[in-house]
């Protein structure tokens, strides 16, 4: 029998960590001057979730330091690193994690210190020549297993992946984190069509409904709406959730439907750094257009840590 | 000549079948691409990805992550062309052990345009990671699978159907960059793949009597292309080398030959017959050959260009030496 303050146990760590990848991200971006910063504020609580409650992983193979980039991979590269082994080693009773919106590696990057996988020192190597800790990660980079910055193309390998498994009777999950920016790729569609066709129920995405894209704001009231239910219509099962409710995310990501599962987590782009309104319908990435701005956002900062 | 009907089928079934790891992927294109048979056999290892191709590639991904050897059946333009973005991010770019047999090469099809791969060796030759080869006869039908299961990588094969002429000796297999020494002489080198080494040989006889000495290199590895015979055979010939391929003449074949030239310093001369920077139209094979400069006649008339040499061959010569190969007469393959 469980107490209700330990079956709240698991949403003070889960928020937690949500609250430090956007501190850990702004910091970031102060010190930089520059990153993906809406891109964090609206997946903060969906990385944790995976991170902290939905993915069943074993523990990272990796370096806590990211080793410097060792070539791409090829026939003279044989013994090519995969970020995956970030997110422990492959068997069959174990969850995968393929991160579709390579935009988002920062936010990748952030939560694997918060949950312990990589070393807080390993974010120094962001953006750095050589480093594999890249702006827009690849394989290589740290939690990332395919390379999926031409965007939309994780969905199909993942069903690859899913179709795999399922054949080899492997119980673990495959899980997908998508932005709704790919649902305007074609391929997604022939994805979605495909996995319910091939009944890959063992696939499991969630999506970071922000309605942002590079060009500004998606139009969320005309774009959200038909989302879900397209989805549903190509024969997946799609649910909303207000993407920073951490008891509405959990029972979104644990239901069993039988179908590829949609988690269709709505979100806001500013959480919890309200001041960053101030620049929509353009967030999809944040520099400071003076020093009177870092400050302002510095004092925020302050206030979040403090 | 041994003509072969539809290679592909049976034999592709008994390769497979002791290997569970082999699985097929196609879209929308099963008995086009002779693989309806496949399917009956193996129908757990057979996945039809509906008319969607950039989602196959990813599946193939996938499955080849996860230890499978994905086949792909398609035609060749649906490969390179359609889901390029796909081929490159999710399969080249990680080296992932997925086939793609591409059927249709060049103007093998009536269906035109669209169907016509003319420039699909040049693109994946510019992608890195890719080993590129085409058969050119049934045996290396036959053969073509060992030489790509045997590469841990992608590998793009350039695959005929239908009928297919016998013009290599069943026990001489398609080996991996190895050219084939279909003639030997000291004046000329013509290097052809696939469909041309064909036309190619119906002129070598008639060339012999002309008195013009050809050695005639048959290629069927493009990617690499590192066999030293292309440059030691070139470096001994009297006029140079003339190229003849089912491609655009750009970035495939003859530019490939033209680049191992060029590093070597050769100063021979270089003509590259094929499709000279023009798509083609919906015709038959035959008639397209004729019509773009593919066939034994535009080789012949390559020769006399090269050589300064009036070989007097004439096209009846030429057609008595068609008079062989009735295939090449028989009726467009249906789509």
């Amino acid at each position: 029998m469980t107490s209700p303050d330990t079956q709240n146990d698991w949403r003070v760590e889960t928020q937690a960590v949500a609250d430090r990848i956007r501190v850990r991200v702004l910091d970031h971006v102060l010190s930089h001057n520059g990153g993906y910063m809406s891109q964090a504020l609206s997946s903060a609580e969906i990385f944790a979730m995976l991170y902290t409650r939905v993915l069943d992983l074993g523990p990272s193979t990796a370096p806590m330091i990211p080793q410097p980039f060792a070539g791409v991979p090829g026939a003279d590269n044989q013994d090519f690193f995969n970020g995956g082994a970030y997110n422990g080693p492959k068997a069959a009773e174990y969850d995968r994690f393929i991160f579709s919106p390579a935009h988002y590696a920062l936010v990748l990057y952030t939560t694997l210190i918060e949950v312990g996988r990589l070393s807080e020192d390993g974010l120094e190597q962001f953006d750095k020549d050589g480093s594999t800790v890249e702006m827009i990660g690849a394989e290589h980079s740290p939690g990332v297993e395919t390379t999926t910055g031409s965007l939309a193309q994780a969905l199909s390998q993942a069903g690859g992946i899913a179709l795999a498994r399922k054949r080899r009777g492997d119980t673990g999950k495959v899980w997908v984190m998508m932005s709704d920016g790919e649902f305007q790729e074609g391929q997604t569609w022939e994805a979605i069509s495909e996995a319910a066709k091939f009944d890959l129920d063992n696939l499991r995405i969630v999506v970071d409904v922000n309605g942002q894209q590079c060009d500004g704001c998606m139009d969320a009231e005309n774009y959200v709406d038909p989302l879900t239910g397209r989805i549903r219509a190509f024969g997946a099962s799609a649910v909303e959730v207000d993407g920073h409710d951490l008891d509405a995310l959990d029972a979104a990501m644990s239901m069993e439907t039988g179908k590829p599962h949609f988690v269709m987590a709505l979100t806001d782009p500013v959480r919890g750094l309200p001041i960053f309104e101030e620049r929509a319908p353009l967030l999809h990435y944040l520099r400071f257009t003076s020093e009177d701005e870092r400050d302002r956002y510095r004092a925020v900062y302050e206030e979040m840590v403090n | 000549m041994e003509i072969v009907k539809r290679p592909h089928v049976e034999n592709f079934i008994a390769w497979a079948a002791d290997k569970p790891e082999v699985v097929v992927l196609t879209a929308d294109l099963t008995n086009s691409s002779e693989v309806g048979k496949w399917r009956d056999t193996y129908p757990d290892r057979f996945f039809g990805m509906s008319m969607a191709e950039q989602n196959m590639m990813g599946f193939a991904s996938g499955l080849a992550r996860e230890g499978y050897v994905p086949y792909i059946h398609t035609f060749a333009v649906f490969i390179y062309r359609r889901p390029y973005d796909q081929l490159a991010m999710s399969i080249a770019y990680p080296n992932l052990n997925v086939k793609f047999v591409a059927f249709l090469p060049g103007i093998t099809t009536p269906g035109g345009v669209t169907h016509q791969a003319i420039e699909d060796v040049s693109i994946m030759r510019a992608t890195p990671n890719m080993t590129i080869v085409e058969t050119g006869d049934a045996t290396e039908v036959e053969s073509v699978l060992d030489v790509a299961h045997a590469v841990d990588g992608p590998v793009y094969i350039r695959m005929l159907r239908g009928e297919v002429p016998r013009l290599f000796p069943k026990d001489e297999p398609m080996r991996l960059d190895e050219v084939r020494m279909l003639s030997d002489g000291e004046d000329v080198v013509i290097i052809t793949a696939g469909i041309t080494t064909e036309e190619a040989m119906r002129a070598s006889v008639p060339l012999a009597d002309a008195g013009i000495g050809v050695r005639h290199l048959h290629v069927s590895t493009h990617k690499p292309l590192d066999d030293p015979m292309i440059l030691e055979s070139i470096a001994r010939s009297r006029y140079g080398v003339i190229t003849l391929e089912n491609h655009t003449i750009i970035g495939g074949l003859g530019s490939a030959v033209a680049e191992k030239m060029a590093d070597a310093g050769s100063g021979k001369r270089l003509l590259r017959l094929g499709l000279r920077d023009t798509y083609a139209h919906g015709a038959s094979r035959a008639y397209l050959m004729k019509e773009y400069g593919l066939d034994a006649a535009a080789l012949v008339a390559g020769v006399e260009e090269l050589t300064g040499i009036d070989t007097g061959i004439t096209e009846n010569d030429l057609a008595e030496a068609r008079v062989e190969a009735t295939h090449s007469l028989a009726k467009a393959e249906g789509l």
